[in-house]
């Protein structure tokens, strides 16, 4: 049954990262809809520890890169030696090679290096030597960036973001939750003594469970016309791009699976859409991001029958 | 305390005040508006401070300030002027005292009222374009307090879409509403106030005051082509009586016929008359017999049988050429050639001097013109002021002058010399609009000239300016004034792109004057005999206002049902549902999907949580799962049908 483990992690995931049980969902079904997620926000709340939990708990293999201005595609990729005794080039795989990539401030480094990332992100695969080697599968990129006016930073452009399926914040956490946090263990140690709760067979399975979702007609007409409405909205730079409708339809799929259902409701469509057009749209008056609210306006703009 | 920022609801509201509040600008007086401006820029700026809210004593403090302002300014609190400027400041407050909803609502219909209120003082299309855009604002105001989310285009379309749909509702009853006679905004006080135009006396300085405005007198449509520019003598009141300043109308007798034989080239035309508020109406000299309502006066004047205080319109035929007054009687003859005992001794001998010898009237006429040709006399719009013996002082001493002084100097010397004369006022001249090729006559055409007896031709026209300054009456006043002199905006040298506008606008206003506006009872009569509904009284005008709205409220009706029959039978339960949800308080959002609303309503009805819940559910699995069989769907509208909620 997809649908237990989904509340297994789900279960387990919150025990690890406290009150960001909503995020936790919304980065599932980032990896549940194949994918990648940018978690955008300032250090310290919890970015990289999620990738921990996700990888740890699916049972993935992890690599971790941290991005700064001096890192070269190569240390990406890998890069090909020559090997003395058969004389011959050998590659040496790059941290590429995982199941799951934290990226981690993604935005320090060159854009010559981000892009060897992101069209790895884009192909699964990687070219090198000229010789194509897939990555392994499930692959799943979790980039993190901080707020884009801090100094000594290369914001992703445009068409780079719009290879991240979805955007989320993690914001500080509440109350009770940070009270746990301060009294309790480090999360750290606690994540370690964690046995994975399903495997990667499984994450794979429960992708291919959301792609087989009932879609109707009905919603298929909502999703465009809120794509479409996007492109009608004169506060902004440019609408969503076909491949951002796309991205909204799978998002919306796992989103419905992660909620246990077998068919896919505007609401599904409503609870991933700030998320996938979030980085996507840009404020024409300023062209910033746009915000929450804008994002709230535009799916009440958009009326269901 | 306001709780939070400006809304959109509040944004519109502010839109709706500058709407509606400075088009009055044109009536009101400078420092309310200048307040009401103020009031509007707080309500905006506090509109940017969240928690901010100004005391209420402030505000009674400054509504009381207004009040006692305008009560200052117009001298009482009672009456048109006064209400529409306390109700315009009272908007201004109203917006600043409102804390909710209800607030914004009530600011709404005073904006409605105040809209209303700008056609109390004048009803062109400009301002009814302006209360257009103000009632737009203000519909979209009460759209944005129930969808405060939705984008501001989307106000703007729905509120536009609802006034559309308005629209034949308003034409029916612009149509069909029993029609009063009278201007239709104008109040009766306002109906008897100054308005500028030709007035029952002469003096020196009376027409030149006219000849600087641009304001219509009447405009005329010739049926052929319209008389040569030296013909274009609009005859206005006679007047006879002088005493020694002014020229008065002398009380003339009336005729239901013209006390002459029409012949000669006739022109017809109609002529709309902008009211003026006086009697007397204006024609070619001289209009032929068979005008209805019009009576004929023995110096061949027109009068309506009342002051003419909305727009008028009557079609006239002239015949320039008519000979008149050949058999005048001596009680005319002898008003004619009266003068006051006293005066202008110095003109008294220049009549002696033309008078020698016993010459024929004819010749003493001719003698005159000569000294007027002669006389270096100069044609201005701004003559030396004249004391005692005005006549004197023109025709010897200064020499410039207007219409007014040419027309009143030679009839006196006429009169001096023995020959009947009167003076004539009226209008003279008239531009073709190119637009809609009607005859413009401005009040700037105001004219004055003499009329001479002369016992074989009867009455002659004789125009002295036109002696002195043949330019007048050939080119108009334009051409004949001097450089420097002050001339009307549209005689202006490099404002032909003014003319150009000003045309077409006056075209525009003339359609709007005889459609609109002019819509009068005997019109609506008129209309509606074509239609087939000869004398149509109020009973008549009732049931075929009721029967045209019962008829457009079904063609509304029957294009929604239409759409909702052609609408899915799962579209149609769960709207059904949503409606019935929304009579108990609980409306679905537009936006809102099954399971989002499920759980609201599971909030707010808690006993039938579960049915409730239910139906969303199965609506959900029919929508959004798998269509289902007919019979699914019916089960599902049965089930909606019996719900009823407590």
């Amino acid at each position: 049954m997809p649908y237990r483990h989904v509340t297994r992690l789900l279960e387990a995931a919150s025990q690890i990262i406290l009150g960001k049980e909503h995020e936790l969902r919304l980065a599932l079904t980032c990896a549940i809809a194949r994918g990648h997620l940018l978690i955008e926000d300032v250090p310290g709340v919890g970015k990289t520890t999620l990738a921990h939990v996700m990888a740890r708990l699916i049972g993935l293999q992890f690599q971790r890169i941290q991005f700064t201005s001096d890192l070269l595609p190569a240390d990406i990729i890998g890069v090909s030696v020559f090997d003395r005794d058969s004389s011959t080039f050998r590659f040496h795989p790059g941290p590429v090679f995982a199941q799951l990539i934290l990226a981690d401030e993604v935005n320090r480094a060159t854009p010559k290096t981000q892009s060897a990332l992101l069209e790895a992100m884009e192909e699964h695969q990687v070219t090198a030597d000229g010789q194509t080697l897939p990555l392994p599968e499930p692959f799943f990129v979790i980039a993190t960036q901080n707020p884009v006016d801090q100094i000594g930073t290369f914001p992703l452009p445009e068409s780079q973001l719009d290879r991240f399926l979805m955007r989320i914040r993690l914001g500080y956490p509440d109350r009770a939750a940070e009270r746990a946090l301060l009294m309790g263990e480090d999360r750290r140690s606690v994540l370690e003594r964690r046995e994975p709760v399903i495997g990667p067979q499984d994450l794979l399975d429960l992708q291919r469970t959301a792609r087989g979702l009932t879609v109707t007609d009905r919603l298929i007409d909502y999703v465009h016309a809120l794509v479409v409405s996007t492109r009608r909205n004169g506060e902004l730079t440019a609408g969503l791009s076909p491949r951002a409708g796309l991205g909204l339809l799978s998002a919306a799929r796992a989103w419905a699976l992660v909620d246990g259902r077998d068919h896919v409701l505007p609401e599904d469509v409503q609870a991933v859409f700030p998320h996938v057009a979030g980085h996507r749209l840009h404020l024409a008056a300023d062209g910033r991001p746009a915000p929450a609210e804008t994002l709230h306006r535009m799916i009440e703009a958009v009326a269901l029958n | 305390m306001r709780a939070e920022a400006h809304g959109t609801a509040e944004r519109w509201l502010l839109a709706t005040g500058l709407l509606t509040v400075m088009p009055h600008a044109l009536h009101l007086p400078a420092w309310l508006i200048a307040a009401c401006a103020v009031l509007l820029a707080t309500y905006g700026w506090l509109g940017r401070q969240p928690h901010a809210q100004p005391p209420r004593v402030l505000l009674l403090l400054v509504a009381a300030g207004i009040a006692a302002g305008i009560r200052l300014h117009y001298e009482h609190l009672f009456g048109k002027d006064p209400g529409v400027a306390l109700l315009a400041a009272l908007l201004c407050l109203k917006l600043l005292e409102g804390r909710g909803a209800r607030d914004v609502r009530v600011a709404v219909l005073l904006a409605f009222f105040l809209q209303l209120g700008l056609f109390f003082y004048n009803q062109t299309p400009a301002v009814a374009a302006l209360a257009l855009a103000g009632t737009l604002a203000a519909t979209a105001t009460l759209l944005a307090l129930h969808r405060p989310r939705a984008p501001v285009r989307e106000h703007l379309r729905t509120a536009a879409l609802l006034l559309a749909q308005a629209a034949p509702f308003m034409l029916v009853l612009f149509v069909l509403f029993p029609r009063v006679q009278g201007p239709l905004w104008g109040l009766p006080a306002d109906a008897h106030s100054a308005v500028s135009g030709l007035t029952d006396t002469m003096s020196p300085g009376s027409i030149s005051e006219l000849s600087l405005s641009d304001d219509i007198a009447f405009r005329a449509e010739f049926a052929g082509p319209p008389p040569p520019p030296a013909q274009r003598y609009w005859r206005g009141p006679v007047l006879t009586e002088f005493d020694g300043r002014t020229w008065h109308l002398l009380r003339p007798t009336f005729d239901t016929a013209p006390a002459y034989r029409p012949d000669g080239p006739v022109y017809e035309y109609r002529l709309t008359l902008e009211p003026h508020n006086r009697r007397w109406l204006l024609a070619l000299d001289y209009a032929d017999a068979g005008l209805g309502g019009v009576r004929y006066a023995s110096d061949f004047q027109l009068f309506a049988e009342r002051p003419v205080r909305s727009r008028a319109r009557f079609t006239v035929r002239s015949r320039p050429q008519a000979a008149v007054g050949l058999a005048e009687s001596e009680a005319v003859l002898a008003a004619a050639t009266r003068l006051p005992a006293q005066g202008n001794p110095r003109t008294h001998a220049l009549a002696g001097e033309l008078a020698t010898g016993n010459p024929s009237p004819q010749q003493v006429l001719q003698r005159a013109l000569d000294h007027f040709r002669g006389g270096a006399y100069t044609y201005t719009l701004s003559p030396p002021l004249l004391e005692t013996d005005p006549i004197d002082g023109f025709l010897f001493d200064t020499r410039e002058g207007f219409c007014e002084h040419f027309a009143g100097s030679f009839v006196f010397l006429m009169r001096a010399a023995g020959v009947p004369a009167r003076v004539v006022t009226g209008y003279q001249g008239g531009e073709i609009n190119p637009v809609d090729g009607a005859m413009v006559v401005r009040q700037s055409n105001a004219h004055a000239w003499a009329e001479v007896w002369l016992p074989s031709e009867g009455w002659r026209r004789i125009d002295p300016t036109a002696e002195a300054a043949p330019m007048r009456i050939e080119s108009g006043l334009s051409a004949s004034l001097r450089e420097g002199d002050p001339r009307p905006l549209l005689m202006r040298s490099g404002f032909s792109w003014l003319r150009q506008f000003r045309h077409r606008w006056e075209a525009l206003a003339n359609d709007w004057n005889q459609w609109v506006l002019g819509y009068n009872p005997d019109r609506q009569r008129d209309l509606l005999e074509r239609l087939g509904f000869a004398d149509a009284d109020w009973r008549m005008l009732t049931m075929l206002m009721s029967a045209a709205a019962s008829v457009l409220a079904a063609a509304l009706f029957g294009w929604a049902f239409i759409r909702r029959r052609h609408a899915d039978p799962l579209d149609r339960a769960w709207q059904t549902f949503c409606a019935k949800t929304a009579r108990r308080g609980l409306a679905r959002q537009p936006w809102e999907g099954p399971a989002d609303f499920a759980r609201r309503l599971a909030a707010a009805f808690p006993a039938q949580a579960a049915e409730l819940g239910r139906i969303a559910h199965d609506y959900a699995q029919l929508r959004y799962r798998s269509p289902g069989t007919p019979a699914d769907v019916r089960a599902l509208s049965q089930r909606i049908r019996r719900l009823t909620l407590s």
